[in-house]
This record gives structure tokens, C-alpha cells and sequence, in this order.
């Protein structure tokens, strides 16, 4: 068995000595799409944001391609080949869309005018905004600008915090369509996703956490078909 | 020998005089910083008032500035706390629900101002030539009768301050008072209006800055605006609380009694040397207050007397000295 | 009319621009660190002095001696920040209000102390101003004071449009958790921030010593109108402190005007006072600054 791209096993960790994960384990293979889902309060988040050293790790090892990066800061992570999308606020207002781009390949010395291209192709509706400030755009575009500005450091793998939360129906569809062509790329994908369903559709791998703990682990689909898992977790008729 | 004894007598009760007046002070920052919040850099203006208010209202007439009523000192130190509390109370209903960083500057622009109205209205103060004949409690009874009267005037001023503000920490305004600093929100949500409360602590604090800045124009018997250097009235206050323990009286009286020591011990000893030297060497101790402050608030912040814990069952208060 | 150019509008440009300058570091700080930095005034006297030492000892114009003074201030700045800034970047922000509070007097004993208190020009002897169609009368240092804002004001402007560090200091004054996990070096940005903002002062500061004279509160004494100008702009947006700083030059030197009737609408003397009223009315009003700046 060779070694996953991702590899946390056992975290624990939480806010002001409170624990919210007792135990998490995940792994991503390089070029998957693995969804967490869970209900409220499951640590979700808090798991993703301590695989990316924003949440201290009390106990359990997380590592990238086989590094130890357990509780690294996110300026080591970044030019590791990790990129994070956070829930809310994941763009700068006041740039225009093209620097927020920029900002996203801070991390890059080299010239990376081909990669800014490249999100052009990837997300068309942005080409006419460039020199919009990204303030000013629909709450797609945004999330479009989102991921776009972590897609520019090229990563290995993306973390995606709920990038359809508060979006349209119409926009969801959108943006679980480009995050698909980001996949076939060969980029690999952490998502945690409130419309688990619809996540857990395009997954190669699904998690279901619950109270900070791994409920159950298996390709989406079957998860999907899991019957357990539909009444708990889903919400049986697919919405929300 | 004597003489020398008798000369560190006198020193003696000019340094707890002096520790009193800033007491005061300090106490009443410890009103609005300490138990409150609010931050306040204008303290030499509201010092200034206090100290004016109670000249112009107990000198005898003089032509060269307003007033010269002769009231009673009692009647002077009242007026000078009202003064103080009525402009504290336009400032607070401006600034008060703003952020701190805000109030802090606008406090600090009243203070100018009044620096100002102190220099260029000389109808009213006397301009740069201040104030003079200003009379002192127990003054002309001779040495050491006259300084040690005005002496216990000062510390029974500190303690009935103490006992108030004591006082008024153990009954329900201090307990909402708490509250508020501790969660803003959630005070207000239990129904209290938080912006009267705070509004009342600006106030209250700045009337006992007034009252010390009425105390020293007495205890010196001549002001000037010169004595209301901004910064380091301000500063000094500052660092007395910080360093006796912000959120403790005991400690906003210890600390005014520590740092006044240090302030005028060093201002003894650069008085021995030659003149020259003894101008720059005053300048090295503003230096090293300000050092000072900066190695209390980053290693002690809480001071030499904490902040007792709040009583508040099942939860372990005793915030650092910067908690807001 | 002409009177009113030479002698009211002049001034205003000159003082405005001075103000700016000081007010782009206070509003750049306050985005980056998010807090109101007490001891500005006081960088921007120890750039007029570091000048005044290089005037002195190898008979620079003040001008010549600018850049020493901002990289002299700059320097001051990081090391401030590091001994006395940093430990407290996750403390309420008030307590970095009071530290800096304390480092105003700190470094102004260290002013007085180094060059003394006594107020000293830069150059002595008159200087006979430049006369423009006949009628304008404009002293040299007037228009090496706003040439040489204009240029600063350049400088920022291609650092904050067109670098890559210009940039991320926007994205973090915009949203510093942001920047943080875009895996921007926030610490190379609050460095960068100190440098711009210092060495912005410290024009100020030589600026000022040249349409005037130098004394250890001259910066301390500018606080007031500096922050009235960041307010104005908006809080966190240097291009709003520009301009905010021009709107209250412009109105304290207007305010002596003789508006009604012939004696000056406001005494010269209670300039200061003018800023003050400014700042106070806009934050009662609107106290995000014309410029949206942040509040919270």
C-alpha cells in the first residue's frame, strides 16, 4: 500500500481546552475528491483547520506526502503544495480580482503568468472582472475568486471549508462542476460539505464524522447507499 | 543634625502630600480603566480644570484673571470636581461607544484643547503667568504645622475616595460594573443599559481627577499651565496604576506612592549634579519611567496588587492588567 | 485675492502635506496592527532631528539629508516594534495603546536628551521667496515641501499598486486571517508597514522643521491633527489619509481668515482646535471616515 497524500490519524484538539476532536482520522490519495459530512457541531471544520495548523493538535500526527506537518502554520503549508478555502470571508475586498489571485501565488518566486491564465480558462465569468474589486462581485463569483486564488501556488491538494454554503441552487451546481475540473487536473480535494449529498455524489471518498469522531468511512456511493447512513446523516430526501 | 533630620521630616510628608494628590488621580483612573475599560489619555486635562476651577474660585481678587472670589478651599475642590465631571460628561456622551482606541484619542484632544484655553485666554487664567495666592487649608501655622494639616487633608481625601469607590463596588453598580467589562454583550442582554454605566464611571473618575488637580493647585499655592505638561501628568497616572495593579485600589494607592518616590528620589539626586548634567539626567528618568512601563506590562501585568478575583461562583476571574 | 493665495492657501497645501504624510503611517498601522499608535508624533521629531544631525555635521541641505532621516526613522521603527510591539500582538489592542503611549515620551527624552530643548532651524537667514507672474510669492522650502510630498506620495502609491509586498499589505490590512492562510509572511508585512509608515513620518518631520523651526514636541503636538486627518480618511487607507490630511491643513489655515468682517473667524492660535472639532464631528457622524475605513 503506498503512502496517501494526506495522512492525519488520531486528532485530538479543540478550542480553550475543550476537546471537539476526539480522535479523527482522514486520508486523501493524490487526485481524489474525499468529502467530510456530518451533522452540526461534528468537527468538521475543526478538522480540516487542524490539518492546516489553525487549530492546535493536542495528540495524533498528521503528515503530507509522507512529511510530518503536524501543527505547522499555514505559511510552511502553502509552498508544501496545500492550499485552504476558508467558509466566509476568503477573499480581499478591496483587491481587485486579479490581485487577489496574485496574493494567492505570494508564496511563488517564479513567474506564474501561465497559471493566472490558466484561472481565466478555469473560471470564465472572472475574465470581464479583473480589475473588479472582489467585494463588489455575486457570492459565486466570489467563491470562484476563493478558489482560484488557492489554486495559484498549484497545489497537491485543496481544501474546500463549505464552498457552497449560501449559494443558489444554480451556483452550487457551478461551482461543484469546476471543483470536478479542478480534480481532473490531478489536484486532490479535502471538502467539508453541508449539501452532503450532492458532495458525496462527486466523491471518490466520503467521511461521517460525529461528535468528533470518524462514524464511517467508504466511497461515496456506497455511503450514499448506506442506509444508516441516509436516515441519520442525509436528512432522507437529499436537501440541506 | 537636627536640622538635617528635621529637613528628611519635611521631605517625608511632602512625598505622601504629593503621593495623596496623585492617589486621587490615580483612583479615579482606576474608576474608568481599572473596573471599566475606558481608556482615558487625557488626564492632565481634567486635572488642569480641577486645578483651575479651584483657584480662580478661592483666590482673593487679582486684575490679572478671572475671578478671585475668596470662597471657601471646600467650596473650590467641589466646584473643580463638577467642572471636571460636566466636561468628562460631554466628552463620554460623544465617545464613549466608539471603540477604546477612539476615546483614548479624543481624550487626549480635550486635553490639548484645554491646554489651549489655559495658555490664551488670559482674562480668564492668567495666560502663562498662571495663578498665584492660591490658599492653602492649615497654611501659616508654621513649619511643621502648616504642611502636616494640609497633609491629613490629603489622606482623609484618599480614604473617604477609597471607602466610596469600595463602597460602590460592593453594591449593584459595581457588580453590573464587573459584568460589563467582563462580556459587554452579555451584560446587555440581562437588560442592562451599558452605555449609562460606563457613562457613569467616565464621569465619576474624572470628578477625582479634578479633586487631585484642585489638590495640587493648593498644595502649591501657584499654578501655570506649565504645570500640566500633558504628557507627563497623563503618563505618570498611567504608570502608577499599571504598575500598583489596574482593577485594585490598594494598588492605584500603592503604586502612586512607589512611583512618586522613584519620580522625585531621582529628581533629588540629579539635583546634585552639575547643571549641565542635571538637565539631561531629567531626562533620562522620563526615559527610564517609560522603560519602566513597558517591562511592567509586558513580564507583570498585573501589578504588584492583583485584581482580586471577582466573586462570581464557578468562574476563575483575575483578567491581565490590559483585559478589556 | 493674491493675499488670500499667499498667505492662507499656501500654507494649507504646505501644512496639508505634511499632515498626510504623517497620517498615511498612522492609517496604515492602524490596517496592519489595528491600533491607534500613540507615538507617531514622536517618530516624526526624531526624523526632523536625525536630519538636523546630518545638517550639521556635513552641511547638507535638509533635503539632501531626507533619505538618511527616513532610513534612520525606519530603522528606530522595526526596532520599537520588536522590543516593545511585539509581545503583545494577541493582547486586547488597548494595550498597545498604552506602550506606545510610553514609547511618545521615551523617545522624546531621548530628543531632548541627544540634541537639547532648544528650538533650532535648519538653515538661519532669510529666505527670499520665489515670486511667480509678478504677484505670487512662494518661499522656495513651500515648494520643495510639496514637490517632495508629491514624490513620497508617489512612492507609496507604486509600492501599495504594483509590488508584490505593496499588494499583501493590502490583502492583510483587508483581512489579515486571510492573508495568513493565502501563506503570506504577515511578519515581513508588519516590518514593511513599520518602514513606510516611519519613514513617512519622518518626512514629516524634516518637512516641518523646514517651514519651521525644531523642538522636541513639535511631533507630539501634531498627534492631535494627524489622527483628526487618519479618522477622516477612514481608518486603514492611506490614499483617505491623503486627503484627510490636506481637509484639515486647508481648514486651520482657513480658519484665520478674516471670513466676516476683519478680524481673523478664528484665532491663529486655536488651530489645533479645528482638527479637533473635525475628528469629533466625523466620528459622531460617520466614524468610518469618508473613505470607509474600519471601526472595529
Amino acid at each position: 500500500m503506498s503512502a496517501s497524500l494526506l495522512q492525519a490519524t488520531g486528532m485530538f484538539g479543540g478550542y480553550g481546552g475543550l476537546d471537539i476532536l476526539n480522535g479523527v482520522d482522514l486520508a486523501v490519495d493524490a487526485g481524489e475528491i474525499v468529502v467530510i459530512v456530518g451533522p452540526n457541531g461534528a468537527g468538521k471544520s475543526t478538522a480540516m483547520k487542524a490539518v492546516f495548523g489553525l487549530l492546535h493538535v493536542r495528540e495524533g500526527r498528521v503528515s503530507l506526502g509522507g512529511e510530518d506537518i503536524t501543527n505547522k502554520p499555514p505559511e510552511q503549508l502553502v509552498p508544501r503544495g496545500m492550499a485552504y478555502v476558508p467558509q466566509e470571508s476568503n477573499v480581499f475586498p478591496n483587491l481587485t480580482v486579479h490581485e487577489n489571485l496574485e496574493m494567492g501565488a505570494f508564496v511563488r518566486r517564479d513567474d506564474f503568468s501561465g497559471v493566472l491564465e490558466q484561472m481565466y480558462d478555469l473560471f470564465p465569468p472572472l475574465k470581464d472582472k479583473r480589475k473588479q474589486p472582489a467585494g463588489e462581485l455575486s457570492g459565486g463569483q466570489r467563491q470562484m475568486v476563493a478558489i482560484g486564488r488557492a489554486l495559484m501556488v498549484e497545489p497537491k491538494l485543496l481544501l474546500l471549508d463549505e464552498p457552497t454554503a449560501g449559494l443558489s441552487p444554480l451556483f452550487m451546481q457551478e461551482i461543484f462542476e469546476r471543483i470536478i475540473a479542478v480534480n481532473d487536473t490531478g489536484v486532490g480535494i479535502l471538502m467539508v460539505e453541508q449539501n452532503a449529498r450532492q458532495a458525496l455524489e462527486i466523491a471518490h471518498k466520503g467521511y461521517v464524522l460525529a461528535v468528533g469522531r470518524n462514524r464511517f468511512t467508504d466511497t461515496g456511493a456506497n455511503l450514499l447507499a448506506n442506509r444508516e447512513v441516509a436516515e441519520s446523516f442525509l436528512g432522507g430526501t437529499g436537501e440541506g | 543634625m537636627d536640622l538635617e533630620i528635621f529637613g528628611l521630616f519635611m521631605y517625608g510628608i511632602s512625598l505622601l502630600t504629593m503621593t495623596g494628590i496623585y492617589a486621587v488621580s490615580c483612583l479615579g483612573l482606576n474608576v474608568q480603566w481599572g473596573f471599566t475599560g475606558l481608556f482615558n489619555a487625557g488626564i492632565a486635562g481634567f486635572f488642569a480644570v480641577g486645578a483651575y476651577t479651584s483657584a480662580i474660585l478661592t483666590t482673593p481678587e487679582h486684575a490679572g484673571h478671572f475671578g478671585g472670589f475668596g470662597l471657601p478651599v471646600p467650596v473650590g475642590m467641589a466646584a473643580s470636581m463638577i467642572t471636571a465631571g460636566i466636561i468628562a460628561y460631554a466628552v463620554a456622551k460623544i465617545c464613549l461607544r466608539l471603540r477604546s482606541d477612539y476615546l483614548a484619542i479624543a481624550t487626549l484632544g480635550i486635553a490639548e484643547i484645554l491646554r489651549l484655553i489655559l495658555k490664551n485666554e488670559q482674562w480668564l487664567t492668567g495666560g502663562s503667568l498662571g495663578i498665584s495666592h492660591i490658599p492653602r487649608p492649615f497654611d501659616g501655622r508654621g513649619q511643621p504645622w502648616s504642611e502636616l494639616g494640609f497633609l491629613a487633608v490629603v489622606v482623609v481625601i484618599v480614604l473617604a475616595i477609597y471607602w466610596l469607590i469600595e463602597r460602590g463596588l460592593k453594591a449593584p453598580w459595581g457588580r453590573v460594573m464587573r459584568a460589563i467589562r467582563e462580556n459587554e454583550t452579555a451584560a446587555e442582554a440581562a437588560g442592562k443599559n451599558v452605555e449609562r454605566y460606563r457613562l457613569e464611571a467616565f464621569v465619576f473618575g474624572a470628578m477625582f481627577m479634578g479633586l487631585g488637580g484642585a489638590l495640587s493647585a493648593h498644595a502649591f499655592k501657584f499654578i501655570s499651565p506649565e504645570a500640566f505638561e500633558p504628557l507627563l501628568v497623563t503618563f505618570l497616572v498611567w504608570v502608577m496604576l499599571i504598575i500598583g495593579g489596574s482593577g485594585n485600589n490598594k494598588g492605584a494607592i500603592l503604586g502612586a506612592f512607589i512611583v512618586w518616590t522613584i519620580w522625585s528620589m531621582t529628581e533629588l539626586f540629579t539635583g546634585f549634579l552639575p547643571s549641565d548634567w542635571a538637565i539631561r539626567a531629567s531626562y533620562i528618568r522620563v526615559f527610564l519611567i517609560g522603560l519602566i512601563l513597558q517591562l511592567v506590562l509586558q513580564f507583570y501585568a498585573k501589578g504588584l496588587i492583583p485584581e482580586k478575583p471577582p466573586v462570581i461562583p464557578g468562574k476563575n476571574g483575575g483578567e491581565k492588567a490590559g483585559g478589556d | 485675492m493674491l493675499e488670500f493665495i499667499n498667505f492662507y492657501l499656501i500654507p494649507g497645501l504646505v501644512l496639508g502635506s505634511i499632515y498626510a504624510l504623517g497620517a498615511i503611517g498612522v492609517s496604515m498601522l492602524f490596517g496592519i496592527l489595528r491600533f491607534a499608535h500613540f507615538a507617531h508624533g514622536d517618530l516624526m521629531t526624531l526624523g526632523a532631528y536625525l536630519a538636523l544631525t546630518v545638517v550639521l555635521a556635513l552641511g547638507w541641505s535638509p533635503m539632501m539629508a531626507l533619505p538618511i532621516a527616513i532610513a534612520g526613522t525606519a530603522a528606530v521603527a522595526v526596532g520599537i516594534d520588536w522590543a516593545f510591539y511585539r509581545p503583545f500582538r494577541s493582547s486586547p489592542t488597548i494595550v498597545l495603546v498604552i506602550a506606545s503611549f510610553g514609547i511618545a515620551l521615551m523617545v522624546r527624552a531621548a530628543v531632548q536628551l541627544f540634541w537639547g530643548v532648544e528650538v533650532t532651524p535648519y538653515q538661519t537667514g532669510i529666505q527670499r521667496p520665489i515670486i511667480l507672474f509678478d504677484a505670487l510669492r512662494v518661499a522656495e522650502r513651500h515648494f520643495v515641501i510639496v514637490g517632495g510630498t508629491i514624490f513620497l506620495v508617489g512612492v507609496m502609491h507604486y509600492f501599495l499598486a504594483y509590488t508584490r509586498m505593496g499588494k499583501a499589505m493590502r490583502a492583510m490590512s483587508d483581512d489579515a486571517n486571510l492573508a495568513r492562510v493565502t501563506g503570506i509572511n504577515t511578519k515581513k508585512i508588519i516590518v514593511w508597514t513599520w518602514i513606510m509608515g516611519a519613514g513617512m513620518a519622518a518626512a514629516a518631520g524634516v518637512f516641518l522643521g523646514m517651514d519651521t523651526q525644531l523642538n522636541p514636541n513639535m511631533g507630539w503636538d501634531l498627534l492631535l491633527p494627524i489622527f483628526a486627518a487618519a479618522i477622516l480618511g477612514g481608518l486603514g487607507r492611506p490614499y483617505g489619509a491623503i486627503a484627510g490630511g490636506m481637509v484639515i491643513g486647508f481648514m486651520e489655515e482657513l480658519s484665520s481668515y478674516p471670513w466676516i468682517g476683519t478680524e481673523p473667524l478664528l484665532e491663529p492660535s486655536y488651530k489645533t482646535a479645528v482638527a479637533f472639532a473635525v475628528m469629533v464631528l466625523m466620528l459622531i457622524v460617520r466614524p468610518s471616515g469618508l473613505f470607509r475605513g474600519r471601526v472595529f
